[in-house]
């Protein structure tokens, strides 16, 4: 597999003589990204139905469409362990369903390997719905008429807050391949 | 253009993979995600630890959050207070709001006091709470409604017990953990609340519905005799709720029985109290099998009041909200 050095938007983010990027930064800041993205929903208000996004979910999306490659084949399974002693779902559910977007989102890439913010919303948008729907499933809870009722502004939340999301991956990316000086 | 997809992408070393390896890898975690939700909605219980640890290690973000929250919602109504009126509006409003329920909870009291008047030496003494904190976080992305809350076990807050605000009841402790306990809120649908018309003695079992409403099942079969506007206030049957508190205002009525409104809504809620079981040995005697015989339960720590000696013959039932 040959080396792409063209998949970066500009030369200015190549590492130069006197200029490299931070390792760390340029590996931590997705993953610490989407593990705040699970803690944040809970500590937002206490309320008597679900109305986040799950933006954990979400910003693993955002990551794996705008850097595919970036994170293994099986991030689902650490993330979604966080995910799940937050969320109030039971363990496991999103282990479960963050391992199975990785690999359909994969598959995806596979089918249709020609990128595009509009088809990287509709992907997002499909899986958004798909999470939030089969999450009332994984929740141990019998789903009722009622439980679909209040998921669907909840899910088009979700959709409209892609773009926004994606914006902000886009940011973080450049953050994370901040080049600082070397002093030596 | 086309994806540096995970195949093609030298950016990452991780991404070196091959792609059987990942998709392996992948479905490994899948597997292992399944056998944990089956462990764990077979076993609801069985996480709890791993939970507790990592709301415990939240709890200063959650109050801090908590903190912004009230002084956020104070200042919203503030400023809505002088649109209207001025400040003190809302804030008359508020307490307008809490008087009513008390008033329609005297009306509680005074047909208790009738019954019990019958009953001489069975006296129900108001229960202090064990602790007032404030509720920290919630499950605000998934079907079920928790909250969780900044006391546990180092407070001595145990699993069962009643969460109520000055409003109403809100909740009941389903995990506790050191510092940190997870309340199952009664719009959650695994939630069931025995209760009754404040005004008479018509009884029937509040469940959530998931969507912020309860639903109320008449527990007799007949007419519907709810209207809506009714308060309905904890029964005490089970022994878990303190009998006489607010609970919901019906807003519909449909076969059922009919669609209440929570009183104590957690998104207005600051602080909560949390009491003790009101009635331990009813308690322990709904989670004795019926082919056992009853006897003298474990002394719980908290759970024992100075009233629960003498109470024992008035215990009103021993289901917990079937």
């Amino acid at each position: 597999m040959a080396r792409r050095k063209d998949n970066l938007p500009s030369l200015s983010y190549e590492r130069k003589l006197t200029r490299r990027h931070s390792p760390v930064l340029a590996r931590s800041v997705p993953y610490v990204t989407i593990l705040l993205g699970s803690l944040l929903p809970s500590l937002a208000l206490t309320n008597t139905m679900p109305f986040f996004p799950p933006f954990g979910f979400m910003l693993l999306l955002a990551w794996r469409l705008y850097r595919p490659g970036f994170m293994p084949m099986w991030v689902g399974l650490p993330l979604g362990a966080f995910d799940d002693l937050f969320s109030g779902q039971p363990m496991g559910s999103a282990i479960l369903l963050w391992s199975l977007t990785m690999i359909v989102l994969d598959y995806i890439e596979q089918r249709f390997p020609w990128r595009g913010f509009w088809q990287d919303w509709f992907v997002a948008a499909i899986a958004v719905s798909a999470y939030l729907i089969i999450a009332i499933f994984a929740s141990g809870t019998v789903p009722t008429l009622q439980h679909f009722a209040v998921v669907a502004p909840q899910v088009l939340l979700s959709v409209l807050l892609y773009p926004i999301i994606a914006i902000m991956v886009a940011g973080l990316d450049r953050m994370r391949l901040v080049r600082f000086r070397e002093l030596d | 253009m086309a994806r540096s997809s995970s195949r093609n992408s030298g950016f990452s070393r991780k991404a070196q993979f091959s792609l059987f390896t990942g998709y392996l890898a992948a479905f490994l975690g899948a597997v292992i995600g399944l056998a944990l939700l089956i462990v764990s909605i077979w076993q609801p219980q069985s996480f709890a630890g791993l939970r507790g640890l990592a709301n415990d290690a939240t709890r200063p973000a959650g109050q801090g959050t908590a903190v912004v929250r009230d002084e956020g919602q104070g200042f919203f109504e503030s400023v809505q207070g002088y649109l209207e009126a001025g400040s003190q509006n809302s804030k008359l409003k508020q307490e307008l709001e809490v008087a009513r329920i008390r008033l329609k909870e005297s009306d509680d009291v005074a047909q208790e006091n009738a019954q019990l008047r019958g009953l001489l030496g069975l006296q129900e003494l108001e229960q202090p709470p064990i602790v007032t904190t404030r509720l920290i976080g919630s499950s605000s992305t998934s079907a079920r409604r928790f909250a969780y809350m900044a006391a546990g076990r180092n407070q001595g807050v145990g699993n069962g017990m009643p969460v109520r605000s000055e409003r109403g009841i809100v909740g009941r402790v389903l995990e506790t953990s050191r510092n940190t306990a997870r309340v199952l809120l009664l719009t959650d649908s695994a939630s069931a609340l025995p209760v009754r018309r404040s005004t008479d003695n018509v009884v029937a079992l509040a469940r959530g519905r998931g969507d912020g409403l309860l639903q109320i099942r008449l527990i007799n079969l007949g007419l519907n005799p709810l209207e809506v506007g009714d308060l309905l206030v904890t029964s005490g049957t089970g022994g878990y709720f303190q009998p006489g508190v607010a609970v919901a205002i019906v807003q519909e009525l449909n076969d059922e029985g009919a669609l209440a409104r929570l009183v104590a809504d957690p998104v207005s809620t600051n602080f909560v109290a949390v009491t003790p079981i009101w009635q331990p040995e009813a308690v322990y005697a709904s989670q004795v099998p019926e082919e056992e015989p009853l006897v003298e339960p474990e002394p719980e720590s908290e759970g024992e009041g100075n009233d629960a000696e003498n109470a024992n013959e008035g215990t009103p039932g021993t289901q917990d909200g079937e």
